[in-house]
């Protein structure tokens, strides 16, 4: 939470001084704050108007289509609210806040960024054209009220994309880390043989974590066979191929025999190609071949029951 | 620290109890190397399961007494090596080539137990 809060922070900080130079005398500083409070009271007056004026404006953009009507109309009146809030007080907490908690609801709905930014800014223009409606008269005291609105408009239009976007990233960083979770299982298949299927691209983080897994399997297991079976890697490098070397060494400091079954045709012209030194790898085709491989080192025998009848 | 050796058998079991300074390892060294011809021992186990860190040198220290041993006639086997400890030897080069080892002092004993019969088959 505190990290979101900072980069949001520094988001604005980092604009500031782009508006600053927009409105360089400090003397307008002063005169934009009457001329906010004239805007906020504006906004406040036409309240019902502009945020159904708005709602039907996002239905005709055919934005935010997996929410009902009635639901935009009820988000609209909260956004607004705390829209006119932002600008009356210059403070941006608590329409952070909103972003964020509004941003949990509709991600998992499948809303998209472009909607999220497409309803600030219609916002934005809802709100402008009915300053220009009003003050289409005086034409002095428009363009000051719009020097007082565009800056602290903007301001809100970035704050809320941000926290959706920032939303949104927290949410991928959490389902990459139960992809890696769930894609790496050490699975027992006999007495002291485990297999590690790989199935996807290995980065350096999770080479890492595939081998620390397997490491601590081999001693709770008591493995003294590894099948890692690599049919489902479509590529490696000369990083990963070298983790893999590692990986054998480090098992058989425990004590455990590791074979490599699913060498891909690629994969296997690469690693030549590359001149990676796997001479004390086992290399079995299949997962097959592996596990009939590592049975025998184990001192398995698999007879079909027929056989054994006839033997016994 | 002096490392216990406690004889099993036909066998010489060294427990490293904690870290070793390198005079202590030379120490376990020539002490392993010696009692192998006293007590006519076919094997040498060596516990490291309490270490969690290895260096070079301990790295090396095991792998020579691995081969002084072979030539006076017993078979070296390294148990107990942690899973991250065997990580980070691997990070750093130091694979313990041409050294056996096992999972703990169990599988240990099972290895060289085998390694005993397949002699005696071999001569027969």
């Amino acid at each position: 939470m505190n990290t979101k809060d900072v980069t949001v922070t520094k988001g604005i900080v980092r604009i500031s001084p782009m508006l600053a130079a927009q409105h360089p005398p400090a003397r307008e500083e002063s005169t934009t704050a009457p001329l906010l409070s004239e805007l906020v009271s504006h906004l406040r007056e036409s309240r019902t108007q502009l945020r159904e004026e708005w709602a039907r404006r996002i239905t005709l953009a055919q934005l935010l289509t997996a929410m009902s009507e009635d639901e935009i109309f009820a988000e609209a009146t909260s956004v607004y609210d705390n829209y006119v809030e932002a600008l009356a007080t210059g403070t941006f907490e608590a329409l952070q806040a909103y972003s964020r908690n509004l941003s949990e609801r509709i991600i998992p709905r499948g809303v998209e960024t472009h909607e999220v930014v497409g309803i600030v800014l219609l916002l934005r223009d809802v709100m402008a054209r009915s300053l220009f409606a009003k003050y289409h008269e005086d034409f002095t005291q428009l363009n000051r009220i719009l020097d007082a609105y565009e800056p602290a408009a903007n301001r809100i239009a970035n704050t809320v994309a941000v926290g959706f976007v920032q939303e949104r990233e927290r949410i991928i960083l959490q389902q990459q880390e139960a992809i890696r979770e769930l894609s790496t299982p050490v699975l027992q298949v006999r007495e002291r043989l485990l297999i590690l299927p790989i199935i996807g691209v290995i980065d350096p983080h999770r080479a890492r974590q595939l081998t620390e897994q397997l490491l601590r399997a081999i001693r709770t297991n008591r493995a003294k066979v590894v099948v890692i079976d690599i049919t489902g890697v479509a590529a490696m490098d000369a990083n990963v191929a070298n983790h893999l070397v590692q990986t054998v060494e480090a098992a058989r400091l425990l004590g455990a025999t590791v074979i490599v079954t699913g060498l891909s045709p690629e994969i296997a012209q690469t690693l030549v190609t590359i001149g990676v030194d796997l001479s004390e790898m086992a290399t079995v085709g299949d997962l097959q071949g592996g596990i009939e491989e590592a049975e025998r080192l184990l001192g398995y025998k698999v007879l079909p029951l027929v056989e054994v009848g006839t033997q016994s | 620290m002096e490392v216990p050796i406690l004889k099993q058998g036909q066998y010489l079991i060294a427990s490293i109890q904690s870290a070793l300074t390198d005079a202590d390892l030379s120490q376990l060294r020539e002490a392993l190397i010696a009692q192998v011809g006293r007590y006519r021992a076919r094997g040498v186990i060596v516990d490291v399961t309490a270490l969690d860190v290895m260096d070079s040198f301990a790295v090396r220290t095991l792998r020579d007494v691995t081969h002084m041993a072979r030539l006076r006639g017993s078979e070296t086997v390294i148990v107990g090596i942690q899973p991250e400890v065997a990580f980070a030897m691997v990070q750093l080069g130091l694979t313990l080539k041409g050294v056996a080892t096992a999972l703990d002092l169990e599988e240990g004993l099972a290895f060289l137990n085998q390694q005993a019969r397949a002699r005696v088959d071999h001569a027969r």
